[in-house]
């Protein structure tokens, strides 16, 4: 308990003096994160929709495939983008092995499929609902994509935010491509990894405080949003 | 009831979220001019000498350091691969053959330190002031007292299994059992160490830097067996023609002169001195200022 | 036969159809021509197959055997002039402004006409002040409103409304038959469902009743409420049939 005091003294005393590299590694967690979620997005959001509207053989084994997909482990991830990415690799003339870069390909990796099964739910459901209306509306399929995407687009928040909050917290993959280099690729997660391994247990109990805090308060944020726009919205 | 419907005027803000968002990747994206790659080992890292050492670097050369620090065998794999500039390790036999297998220009030694046996204050297996650290762990294999291993192919394993063949005692039949292989760097060792009250073999910059110690004492040292020097080697550009070569000169070149030395030698952690300047003039370099 | 009124998708011409979901038949064989611009409606108890009948006629389903014309039209290219409402109005998650929008967005209607268009659908609907709204948050009768003025924004040639005030209180269930029976005013061709017979007397031009999946008397309302030649028609009429 005495370990834990400390650590709320730590973490209070580093945000009380906005200390510079607390500051430094909390915003590259979230340019990492953020970004990777944007990137997934883009791809997740008509891909999801796309499987949800459109039949094709095979259709549900990719489902199943993209709902098994979520439970990917971050640590192979980076494995895998590490050896993409590593000079000996494929991509390796890009140069882009201990960078941000990697950290952000990683990790759009792993929320890729969170944002895409739960997008392609949302918009089969509403696809449900909604179909006999567009049809008679004489919808092109890219408009009913439209529709959907955008009438859904509370739980599609939903699901972006539950991809964030899955980005921000993991350490395996940003450690393995990214090399945890100080002032470079260092985040929340892989300082706290770090600062345990030196022992220095308050600082990383500290900043595990503030990285729950964080990511508590998106998923707070993503339910209180949700909630209002149901009962507004319907 | 006419409710302002705060949450769609955040959607019309959507545009501008996107624009930051743009903003955002872009941030996160760009790398650094001027700039080496060092794959080196946890031990340093830990020892905090790189954040000592490093900006001193910077201020004199313009040229920024990153450091990749993972255990010895993976910062070999690191450089093998390009995906290095400069090696620092510490396992002469390891360096030398990266050197003759034409993946690193020439090996500079740079400094030493030492390896200690610490362990709980109980000692179990009484090794306390012991001067020969091969029979002090003869003693805690014959007692099955437990020690922790690091067990990740890092320059301070490769030490511990040296010493453990000089000591004509094999704990590999034990793993699992007291011999306890963590895998990890060694600080993840030296918590693991200190939570299980086990025996460990450490560099002397990661012990006393190290936060966690607990009831952990060093018990064993000052053997010639424990000396611990390490080197740097510029990764060859034949084999990797991106490699900055100038630039991983000049952090060799400094850290071998006189400047680099002497900050070297500077470093204090607890008013201990933790690394010695150990620069030899090396093969083809003589020693700069 | 009559020559049909001047309409470009009249006569709507039903020969043999039949429809059937999973082994069961829904709609039996039903033939019909209706060339009237006047308002039809299709009267029948629950389960005759009146929505089934509609949305054959809109395209939104197929008959399993059989055709449905639309003047010279095929049922595809008659649906881009039509419109339908369903009896439970699906509106989207969005403002009621926002869903006659959404209308004019699919159909291609130019950004500077879509103000006015949406405007005059509102006031015709009697919701003018209502249009920042969340459109789920409108009552039942205001939500049917909408859904016929979104169906009517773009003045379709046909409009089909299913069952349209079944689920509305007396008065609320009034608006909508004002809003229909001004829509069908101007020149638009009405074919509604419902198994109100007082409805149908108010808003019926030609009356076609079904029952069980067969069209069992087609006719003029005058003649069909006076004296029905069927007599399960005469029977549901008096109200031996339940509604």
């Amino acid at each position: 308990m005495n370990e834990f005091s400390s650590a709320v003294a730590a973490a209070l005393s580093m945000i009380a003096t906005l200390n510079a590299d607390l500051i430094e590694i909390v915003l590259l967690s979230l340019q990492v994160s953020l970004s990777a979620v944007v990137i997934a997005s883009i791809i997740a959001l008509p891909l999801g929709a796309l499987i949800a509207l459109q039949s094709f053989p095979g259709r549900r084994a990719v489902v199943i495939l993209l709902n098994a997909l979520m439970g990917l482990p971050p640590v192979v991830v980076g494995l895998l983008v590490y050896l993409l990415l590593s000079r000996a690799g494929p991509l390796g003339s890009m140069g882009l092995l201990f960078t941000p870069t990697a950290m952000v390909i990683a990790q759009s990796i792993i929320v890729l499929p969170i944002i895409a099964a739960l997008s392609r739910q949302t918009i089969a459901d509403l696809h449900e609902e909604y179909d006999e209306h567009l049809r008679s509306l004489g919808c092109t399929r890219m408009q009913s994509i439209a529709t959907l995407l955008w009438d859904g687009r509370f739980r599609l928040l939903t699901a972006i935010m539950a991809g964030f909050g899955r980005a921000i917290a993991e350490v395996g993959a940003v450690i393995i491509v990214g090399g945890n280099i100080q002032h470079a690729t260092r985040v929340m997660t892989t300082t706290i990894a770090l600062e345990t391994s030196k022992g220095n247990l308050a600082l990383a109990l500290g900043l595990g405080l503030i990285l729950v805090t964080l990511a508590l308060g998106v998923n707070a944020a993503a339910l209180v949003i949700s909630d209002a726009a149901r009962r507004r919205y319907g | 009831m006419r409710n302002e419907p705060r949450v769609s005027r955040a959607f019309g803000r959507l545009p501008v979220a996107l624009a930051l968002a743009a903003m955002l990747i872009t941030g996160a994206v760009h790398g650094q001019p001027h700039s080496i790659t060092v794959a080196s080992t946890t031990s340093t890292q830990n020892s905090g000498l790189f954040d000592w050492l490093l900006p001193q670097f910077t201020e004199a050369t313009g040229i920024e350091v990153q450091v990749v620090a993972v255990g010895t065998g993976q910062a070999i794999r690191i450089a093998t691969n390009g995906d290095a500039d400069v090696l620092l390790v510490h396992h002469e036999a390891s360096e030398r053959k990266f050197v003759a297998d034409g993946l690193g220009l020439a090996r500079h030694p740079v400094m030493h330190n030492d390896f200690v046996l610490v362990g709980p204050a109980s000692d179990a297996a009484g090794i306390r002031g012991m001067s020969d650290v091969a029979a002090a762990l003869r003693r805690i294999g014959e007692s099955g007292s437990i020690f922790v291993s690091r067990g990740d192919d890092s320059g301070t394993h490769k030490k511990e299994l040296e010493l453990w063949a000089t000591s004509g005692f094999d704990p590999r039949p034990a793993s699992g059992d007291w011999y306890r292989e963590s895998g990890s760097g060694m600080g993840a060792t030296l918590n693991t160490a200190a939570a299980m009250g086990g025996y460990t073999l450490s560099d002397r910059g990661s012990w006393v830097s190290f936060g966690n110690k607990g009831d952990l004492e060093i018990l064993v040292e000052g053997d010639e067996r424990l000396h611990n020097p390490y080197s740097a080697i510029v990764v060859n550009p034949e084999r990797h023609p991106h490699v900055h070569v100038r630039e991983a000169q000049a952090f060799v070149d400094w850290l071998t002169s006189t400047r680099g030395q002497a900050a070297i030698a500077a470093f204090r952690v607890d008013g201990q001195q933790l690394f010695f300047p150990g620069a030899e003039p090396g093969a083809g370099v003589a020693g700069k200022d | 036969m009559e020559k049909p009124d001047d309409h470009p998708l009249l006569p709507l011409v039903a020969r043999g159809v039949k429809f059937g979901i999973n082994g069961r038949q829904i709609i039996k064989d039903v033939s019909f021509w209706i060339g009237s611009s006047g308002r039809t409606v299709i009267l029948g108890p629950n389960g005759a197959g009146k929505s089934v009948m509609l949305r054959l006629c809109h395209g939104l389903l197929q008959p399993s055997s059989g055709e449905i014309r639309w003047g010279d039209l095929s049922i595809a290219a008659a649906r881009e002039q039509q419109a339908m409402a369903s009896q439970h109005p699906v509106l989207l998650r969005r403002t009621v402004r926002d869903n006659l929008l959404h209308v004019l967005r699919v159909k291609g209607v130019p950004r500077s006409e879509r103000q006015a268009l949406v405007d005059a659908a509102l006031e015709q609907a009697g919701l003018a002040g209502l249009g920042a709204r969340a459109a789920r948050t409108l009552s039942g009768g205001q939500q049917q409103r909408l859904a016929i003025a979104r169906a009517f924004v773009l003045k379709p040639k046909v409009l089909l409304l299913d069952e349209p005030t079944t689920n509305l209180d007396p008065a609320a269930a009034r608006g909508v038959e004002e809003l229909i029976g001004a829509i069908g005013a101007a020149g638009t061709k009405i074919l509604m469902t419902t198994h109100d017979i007082a409805q149908a007397r108010r808003l019926a031009a030609d009356v076609m009743f079904l029952n069980d999946g067969r069209l069992l008397e087609h006719a003029p309302a005058a003649e069909f409420f006076t004296s029905p030649k069927d007599p399960v028609a005469a029977g549901f009429l008096a109200g031996e049939l339940p509604a």
